[in-house]
């Protein structure tokens, strides 16, 4: 290359340093956006955790501690006296039991109806089955309590009323639509092929959905199965409206709320959150276990 | 007792017909392939030996068992699917060791023969992994594994290689090839990859529009095919084809390319009789034709206007009247865009097709006409 090429070329390009200078303000950049994701990620942590730190804070503070002010970040000192209270409150216990009961059973029957009905969704063309899948969609549409005032009627003309059965039953059929389609989605995300596998290596249908599609389903009932849980656990309406003396325990939290203490409420919402918590926390393994390797 | 033999097979989806009437032997170890393009019918076919569809009419017998409405898992016949469908919530053993374990076979047994198949395919330092964990071409490995676990006397095979990539392909190719051939099993394979078609089966049936056009060994479909179809499916590039008018000349009669005569053999002259005047379709593979860089009175002359070179030859192509014809040659043949060329077409390398109905025009053709 001749001199002036030479010349004419580094001219052209921007020199040295300023290729440096662009580099870092590239990198720069570069890091500033990832922090702002990180910081992003952070706010939405502490958006959730905060209300239950400051729950569990108080329920393990000693009622004076409740209502000091300005409250401390953690309990000081650690009293159990607010739980114990709670929990010796006439009716709590067994209130917490027929809840626990409610959302078992609510999960086990939503699963049970939802898990044939989404794969029947999923797999095969019958008449009705996209005006099927509308309605269940639209039931969604309807808010709690539109749909769970001739529900309860209907409970009540049946005489199914004030037993946790009862509610369980209501649950289930409140939470059904979401679930056959969570479910249903899923079963069409695992391919049929697997199941033809299945057959041709000596399976009857019912073995190859129960020994392999099922298994690859196992995420979406789980996550359908957290639905009804919270569901059923959060639900207060109908479980007022369809009970009396056998209270779940937001009903017979909520009932007594205008009568209790702030150490009472703050006990009552922690020992409301724990179950839950503790029913996802086994559930997530499903829920993320499986899908790593359904999408290869 | 492996032999399959289909029976005036039909099934119809709506009103579309996948299956016309479709007759077809398969005998004990061969390698069959079955080939056309898609939409053919040919997996349609497969799937119905396998029982992953029924049949609307006609019968699939196995041995000595007719199997025509029997479920898959009653058929003693084992299958690669086209998208592997390995179980992704399996260890590979477990993948491999499915179907020995639905016919609770005893725990060391089957360890055995996982342990036998996974050599056979060289995936045995694997076999505690998860399938997400595992490439294209080993997730292949494990479903022929799967497979050739079972020791079923049928394997029928779903575009196997369709979802490799070409260097694999090619590996696999020979590989299952000689794993099949070793294994003495009847072989059922679906492909619409013709050269796949030529180098594993020992017989080809090619498919169209749900029927069978042509059923024999790769060298017979390659140099005698049956139709226009066959003979520009099968071959890369495909066979060529020149319109040609029949005519009288002398005693006999001749097939001309313009101004060019083409000199039949013997046996053809009284079927090409029937075609007296009539325009006819002759047919030749690109590698058969003898190029010649000066003037012959037997051989058609061309002028070349792409030269392409392939490293194992050079593929010319030029016009004749409205027909483009490609030649393979010897990359050594000195040849240039623009130069002329005179082609000769050997007598026995040449197959006559009727104009209309593309089909091809042979002794047999004239036997069965008289």
């Amino acid at each position: 290359m001749s001199a002036e090429a030479l010349a004419k070329e580094s001219l052209s390009r921007p020199s040295a340093q300023a290729w440096e200078a662009q580099r870092r303000r590239d990198k720069l950049l570069l890091q500033l956006r990832r922090a702002g994701v990180y910081a992003l990620a952070i706010l939405i942590a502490v958006w959730i955790l905060f209300p239950i730190l400051l729950i569990a804070n108080m329920a393990f503070s000693t009622p004076q501690d409740v209502r000091a002010f300005p409250k401390s970040f953690f309990p000081n000192p650690i009293s159990l006296d607010s739980i114990n209270f709670f929990l010796s409150t006439e009716g709590i216990i067994r209130a917490t039991g027929n809840s626990i009961f409610v959302a078992l059973l609510a999960v086990v029957l939503s699963s049970l109806l939802a898990v044939p009905g989404g794969y029947a969704i999923a797999r095969y063309v019958f008449p009705g089955r996209d005006a099927i899948r509308l309605v269940m969609l639209s039931v969604r549409a309807f808010p709690i309590v539109v749909l769970a005032v001739p529900l309860a009627v209907i409970f009540l003309q049946l005489g199914l009323f004030d037993q946790p059965f009862t509610l369980a039953l209501m649950h289930t059929a409140l939470t059904l639509p979401t679930t056959v389609l969570v479910i249903s989605s899923v079963f069409a995300s695992v391919p049929y092929e697997f199941e033809e596998a299945a057959q041709v290596f000596g399976c009857t249908p019912l073995q190859a959905f129960w020994q392999v599609v099922l298994p690859l389903a196992l995420p979406g009932i789980a996550a359908s199965a957290i639905l009804t849980f919270v569901l059923s656990w959060n639900e207060v309406f109908a479980a007022i409206l369809l009970t009396l003396s056998n209270r779940t325990l937001p009903a017979h939290i909520l009932y007594n709320l205008d009568k209790s203490s702030d150490p009472f409420k703050f006990a009552a919402a922690f020992v409301m959150l724990v179950p839950s918590m503790i029913f996802i926390f086994f559930i997530r393994r499903y829920l993320f276990n499986m899908w790593g390797q359904i999408n290869k | 007792m492996a032999e399959i033999t289909i029976t005036n097979a039909v099934k119809k989806f709506g009103k579309f017909v996948a299956i016309d009437n479709v007759s077809l032997t398969v005998h004990e170890r061969e390698f069959l392939v079955l080939l056309g393009p898609s939409g053919c019918g040919k997996t349609t076919l497969l799937r119905a030996i396998a029982g992953l569809g029924m049949l609307d009419s006609g019968s699939v017998v196995i041995g000595d068992r007719d199997v025509t409405y029997l479920p898959p898992r009653e058929r003693g016949i084992s299958m690669v699917f086209q998208n592997y469908a390995i179980f992704p919530h399996m260890k590979v053993f477990d993948n491999i060791a499915f179907g020995l374990k639905m016919q609770k076979k005893p725990k060391n047994e089957i360890a055995d023969k996982v342990m036998n198949a996974a050599k056979l395919l060289h995936i045995e330092g694997m076999l505690d992994r998860f399938p997400s964990q595992m490439s294209g071409g080993q997730r292949q490995r494990i479903a022929v594994a799967r497979a050739i676990a079972v020791e079923s006397p049928i394997i029928l095979m779903d575009e196997p290689l369709s979802n490799l990539d070409a260097l694999l392909r090619l590996e696999m190719r020979a590989e299952l090839k000689l794993l099949l051939t070793r294994l003495g099993v009847t072989t059922i394979y679906v492909t619409h990859d013709q050269i796949e078609a030529m180098s594993m089966g020992d017989r080809i049936a090619v498919m169209r529009a749900g029927k069978i056009l042509q059923l024999d060994h790769p060298t017979r479909v390659y140099d005698l095919p049956i139709d226009q179809f066959v003979g520009g499916f099968i071959g890369t590039p495909p066979m060529n084809f020149l319109h040609g008018q029949v005519q009288r000349n002398g005693a006999g009669y001749t097939v001309a390319l313009g101004e060019f005569h083409l000199q039949p053999a013997d046996d053809l002259q009284p079927v090409l009789g029937r075609h007296d005047g009539k325009p006819i379709v002759i047919g030749i593979r690109a590698e058969s034709m003898e190029p010649s860089k000066s003037p012959l009175s037997d051989a058609l002359p061309v002028t070349i206007d792409v030269v392409e070179p392939l490293g194992s030859q050079n593929l010319l192509t030029a016009c004749i009247g409205k027909d483009t014809i490609k030649v393979s040659i010897h990359p050594d043949f000195p040849v240039t865009a623009g130069d002329n060329l005179w082609l000769r077409f050997p007598i026995n390398k040449v197959r006559y097709m009727d104009a209309d109905t593309g089909r091809s025009i042979t002794a047999d053709t004239e036997k069965a006409l008289a």
